[in-house]
């Protein structure tokens, strides 16, 4: 370093210090603004009605705490030149992920797969691996509509729904077995997935969120109020089991234990979950990434992309987005049935909002069209969810937080296989110019 | 002697209660190129969104081939293979280049895929180039390469093209309307061209219309309007 260059940094030290000092005492007359009223006075029922009683250490405290962290902050992390703006995945970074995603995606198979044989897996870990596998499936499913088609849909839980119950009324009434129920509880979901779908033709983005937000809502609701037949708040309860190929997993002489000479173990029928989950989630991954061959899958994205100029190259709208529709629904509907057979159990309680939310949130974390990226977000929110149960009700802050800082660091969600598209804005140039043009 | 390949007949089209199109009657004939110009707003655009039904026509009717397409569905418009290179070019911005040439093959059930792509390439030798790119990173001359290109890929009867050489160097959309003029000679292909830039269009085109206010008020061939005074005073000289 040179004498000159030396002195440069020096001198230009002490006014970066001084800012971030006013910076942070800015802030902290700011928080004792808002904590004098809040934090500093509480009324209290006195013998002559509410008497105000000063708390002053405690704004002392919240005023000290956020003028040292700011100043912290300042010093650090925003420091000028060390935080830049970013409103892109940087391609490099993405090339990189997306090889990563393409080595990975195998490897993660081949875990999943032998995951319920490792050594030191219990039966705990299992029953989250289902947990996971579920979510993957329904992230997978659900990005068929937002990530491929661009179609946002806030209900997608509704078509959850269906399929559990529609699983669980058939097998209670009509006694049919899982592997029925399954194909069945698959169309039924297709089915609403189309009649959602009508309404919703001509809307898009914000007005097709809240339509299909409704839809989800209305779908519980009538769960919860149609009595006689949901059996409303109080749900539906002795769900059979699915049995293996007719075996079922109990035990004596006729059970799956028995007949393949193992010790009957209450793992076998939770192992056999995980593999059903498995399977199913990779017909998903395997359908959709075929489709996206295919002319549907191009014209699902060209939709998303433009649909004006989608109907002007002779694609027909309505029915891309239907199948968009019924498609996502139908693996909603799988996933459904193998809730409600896995639970044995099933109620509104199950189809909330959240639910929906945390679906989406799945696909967009994880890179919408990504089907790895959907993978890997999924067994972070929810795995991560599990982790942190310590943390009481304080993990929908860490959750929260795990949220920003993702889309903070990858807007794009962690693997955006789609390098950030810099539109050159084209210039309207004006007709006068264009004109003299023509002259020379 | 048969018809014109596209009859426009007294064709009204409204935006809500704001009339856009007041009545307008355009030919195009088989292997034709002609031109439509006028100034902003005179309702250029709308007539070739109206030809594709959105909005439709509230009056009148549309002709193509002897078949009444006034009411047809857009999708089902593309089917009879009009293409459009819309206004705003509409490329799919995340989709490579070559996916966008693929969607315009759709409506022909990728019959003659390899050969279309060929024969786009050879035309557009940049969007050869830029295979693999996504549409949305190409510059504007090479967007609107890629949108004319993907029109072709539907060995369109009719190629209908907004405003071309809209925001492009003059060199680039010399070098389109070059495009478009070989194509015209060699294949035969039926143009009809919406352009501000009159001079250049219409001394390409066979014939041209020119719109004001949506209506039609001067038709003639291409070169014959260009000597027109009226036509100079307002679109060739209008800037001086």
């Amino acid at each position: 370093m040179t004498v000159a260059e030396h002195d440069a940094v020096t001198r230009s030290e002490p006014p970066a210090f001084a800012a971030a000092l006013r910076d942070a005492f800015v802030a902290a007359l700011i928080a004792l603004g808002l904590a004098a009223p809040m934090m500093g006075l509480m009324a209290t029922p006195g013998p002559e009605g509410l008497k105000l009683e000063p708390h002053w250490q405690r704004v002392a405290i919240a005023v000290a705490v956020v003028f040292v962290g700011r100043l912290i902050l300042n010093l650090t992390i925003w420091r000028p030149g060390v935080r830049k703006p970013k409103t892109a995945n940087s391609p490099r970074t993405d090339a990189m992920l997306a090889r990563i995603a393409k080595l990975l995606a195998p490897a993660a198979i081949v875990i999943a797969v032998a995951l319920p044989f490792l050594p030191g897996v219990e039966r705990y870990t299992v029953d989250l691996g289902i947990l996971v596998l579920t979510y993957v499936m329904l992230g997978w499913g659900l990005n068929i509509v937002v990530g491929l088609a661009g179609l946002l849909d806030l209900g997608y839980v509704a078509f959850y729904a269906v399929g559990a119950y529609s699983y669980a009324l058939l097998a209670q009434h009509f006694g049919l077995g899982f592997w029925i129920c399954l194909p069945l509880a698959g169309i039924l979901a297709a089915f609403w997935g189309v009649i959602l779908g009508f309404p919703v033709l001509r809307l898009r983005g914000d007005y097709l969120a809240i339509v299909t937000l409704a839809f989800g809502e209305i779908i519980r609701i009538v769960l919860l109020n149609w009595y006689w037949f949901t059996g409303g708040p109080n749900g539906i309860g002795q769900i059979p089991r699915p049995s293996f190929f007719g075996l079922e997993f109990k035990p004596g002489p006729d059970g799956f234990a028995a007949t393949f000479g193992l010790q009957f173990s209450g793992l076998h029928r939770i192992i056999f979950l995980y593999y059903l989950i498995l399977a199913l989630a990779l017909i998903t991954n395997f359908v959709t990434i075929r489709l996206r061959r295919l002319p549907i899958g191009r014209a699902w994205e060209a939709l998303r992309e433009d649909e004006i100029a989608c109907r002007s190259l002779g694609i027909n709208t309505v029915t891309t987005k239907l199948t968009a529709f019924a498609l996502g629904a139908m693996f909603a509907g799988f996933a459904g049935s193998f809730f409600a057979t896995r639970q044995g159990f099933i109620s509104p309680e199950s189809f909330v909002f959240m639910e929906s939310a945390l679906i989406l949130a799945i696909v967009v974390l994880g890179g919408m069209g990504s089907q790895f990226g959907v993978a890997i977000a999924a067994l972070v929110m929810i795995g991560g969810f599990e982790l942190f149960r310590e943390f009481k009700d304080y993990r929908m802050i860490v959750f929260g937080a795990v949220m920003v800082l993702i889309m903070v660091w990858r807007p794009r969600g962690l693997v955006s296989s789609r390098t950030p598209s810099v539109f050159l804005k084209e210039k309207k140039t004006i007709a006068g110019a264009l004109v003299q043009e023509g002259h020379g | 002697m048969t018809g014109p390949l596209l009859a426009i007949r007294g064709v009204t089209a409204y935006y809500g209660a704001i009339a856009a199109l007041k009545g307008v009657d355009v030919d195009v004939a088989s292997g034709e190129i002609v031109t439509l110009i006028g100034a902003n707003g005179a309702g250029k655009s709308t007539l070739m969104m109206t030809i594709f039904g959105s909005p439709p026509a509230r009056d009148g009717s549309i002709v193509f081939d002897g078949q009444d397409i006034t009411r047809t569905p857009t999708h089902e418009i593309a089917r009879l293979k009009i293409a459009q290179s819309p206004e705003g070019r509409r490329i799919f911005g995340r989709m490579t280049v070559t996916e966008n040439l693929q969607m315009g093959a759709a409506v022909t059930k990728f019959a003659h895929y390899d050969e279309d792509l060929r024969r786009v390439f050879d035309i557009f030798p940049r969007l050869k180039e830029r295979a693999g790119q996504r549409g949305g990173t190409l510059s504007g001359g090479e967007q609107q390469m890629l949108a004319i290109g993907r029109a072709l890929m539907s060995r369109p009867r009719l190629l209908m093209l907004d405003e071309p050489s809209l925001g492009l160097a003059p060199l680039i959309a010399k070098q389109i309307f070059g495009v478009v003029d070989e194509l015209n000679r060699t294949e035969g292909l039926t143009v009809f061209l919406v352009e501000q830039n009159a001079y250049h269009a219409l001394k390409l085109a066979h014939r041209g219309y020119v719109m004001v206010n949506g209506r039609i008020t001067m038709s003639g061939a291409g070169r014959e309007l260009l000597e027109r005074p009226e036509v100079r005073a307002a679109y060739l000289e209008g800037g001086r």
